[in-house]
């Protein structure tokens, strides 16, 4: 089960974050396009980040709480994960807090 | 370059795409910092559990050493730049959709 440690954080974090969706109705996986739209670049540039740090020597994982499925560039498919769950939970968030105080976002005041 | 500096380079590149680049404007608003804020509170704990169970170590000499929850500080400036990065975009996309 160790060897799940990662992956078991990862399913927890994005528990905490999902129940908006259905609860609060913030309707950020319904708009799943944007949702595809806004994850790809950051994918792009914190997997290419994370490698490069990988490469550098600044951080390593535990192979012993990580699946062992590593993808080009010594990444754990993990990291590949992270960055796409934290983003996931972030956006939740975002209109979460949009949902619940009914404040416009920056973008909204631009636009009237 | 060690993690301090790639850290702060991600959140200038992060405040950028918010303020010029997408001009989203963001981090002058309410919303994102109260998102943050809450944001903020998970990082500390699951970023201390990765950090703390040694599921991730870091290059002592890539880091200041400063810590917090065990994780390096420099891991909640890449957070900021993560989450600066990735709503910036989701608010810009949307209001091309709603331009549209």
């Amino acid at each position: 089960m160790r060897h799940l440690t990662y992956l078991g954080v990862l399913a927890v974090c994005l528990l905490a974050a999902i129940w908006l969706e259905p609860v609060l109705r913030v309707g950020v996986l319904r708009q799943w396009r944007r949702l595809l739209k806004t994850l790809l670049p950051v994918v792009l540039v914190f997997v290419a980040w994370d490698i490069l740090a990988i490469a550098a020597g600044h951080w390593w994982y535990d192979p012993g709480q990580v699946t062992g499925v590593t993808l080009p560039g010594r990444l754990p498919l993990e990291e590949l994960l992270f960055f796409v769950v934290v983003p996931v939970c972030a956006v939740l968030a975002f209109e979460g807090v949009r949902t619940v105080t009914g404040w416009p976002a920056e973008d909204e005041r631009d636009r009237r | 370059m060690s993690y301090t500096i790639t850290a702060l380079l991600g959140l200038a590149g992060a405040l950028v795409v918010d303020l010029v680049v997408l001009r989203t404007r963001l981090v002058l608003g309410r919303v994102f910092w109260a998102t943050y804020s809450i944001v903020f509170v998970f990082q500390l704990l699951f970023n201390g559990l990765l950090t703390g169970r040694g599921v991730v170590t870091y290059d002592p000499a890539a880091i200041l050493g400063v810590r917090i929850v065990y994780a390096p500080v420099e891991d909640l400036v890449f957070g900021l730049a993560l989450v600066l990065l990735t709503l910036s975009l989701w608010a810009w996309w949307g209001r091309r959709e709603t331009a549209t």
